[in-house]
């Protein structure tokens, strides 16, 4: 029996569904599942030029683990460029920040500190929002 | 009674929103309730690292209670978090006259 995974925390959801490649003849239906934690491990090393340690620590996750991570996701983008294939988002064992809501009107993001009472958005004063957390 | 710190590329109302807040060029500081906005320069945007930490800790200098940025690192979020100060993401490519007229209506 293999240890369970840990959930990966991941700060923020990617902010789109997928990638597609354009210009070519193919037109497969094929695509490559990159999981939130794959893009989480992309974006703490490769856009926040954060080192491994400080990124596993941010995820909860071993060094080791988000070496592998980070390796995975790599090889995935990879195989999705050289096989012109489509990237597609999905959640993967990860663990959302809860504190991250949706404005479901003017579609800003944003938090809600303990310290403030009334639930709108802060941009349009709309209530209807929506938490991000555990969305799937 | 509140200050609203928009991140941006310039020091003037019509400048671009920044998306970064960290390495923004400029923080416009906006009070709800003089409805002012002033400019202040971020001296982090060039750091090798802890751009995010240096930027928050001047938002509690500033007295933010709330900040209007593109993407937040997770440096700078954990602290503002802790901090109980106000994130706001918006994708906009707009000015900040704009964002302002929107937040102070």
């Amino acid at each position: 029996m293999p240890r369970r995974t840990r959930l990966r925390k991941v700060v923020a959801p990617p902010e789109f569904k997928g990638y597609k490649p354009y210009g070519t003849y193919k037109n497969s239906k094929e695509y490559v599942e990159l999981l939130y934690e794959e893009y989480e491990a992309i974006k703490l090393s490769d856009y926040d030029l954060m080192n491994h340690k400080e990124a596993s620590e941010l995820m909860g996750i071993s060094r080791p683990t988000f070496a592998r991570i980070y390796e995975s996701a790599r090889r995935k983008i990879a195989k999705a460029f050289v096989e012109t294939k489509e990237i597609r988002t999905v959640f993967g064992n990860t663990q959302m920040d809860d504190s991250w809501f949706i404005c479901n009107a003017c579609q800003a993001r944003f938090t809600i500190p303990k310290t403030l009472k009334q639930n709108i958005c802060p941009m349009c004063s709309s209530d209807q929002i929506e938490s991000l957390n555990n969305q799937k | 009674m509140s200050k609203t710190v928009i991140t941006s590329l310039g020091n003037e109302l019509t400048s671009q929103f920044d998306k970064r807040f960290g390495r923004a060029e400029w923080f416009c500081v906006f009070d709800s309730e003089t409805k002012g906005s002033s400019f202040i320069k971020n001296d982090f945007a060039d750091s090798n690292q802890g751009a995010g930490t240096k930027a928050a800790e001047l938002m509690v200098e500033l007295k933010a209670d709330k900040i209007i940025s593109g993407d937040f690192g997770p440096k700078a979020k954990e602290l503002l978090e802790k901090l109980n100060i106000q994130m706001v993401v918006i994708q906009d490519s707009t000015s900040i006259q704009n964002i302002v007229e929107r937040i102070s209506i």
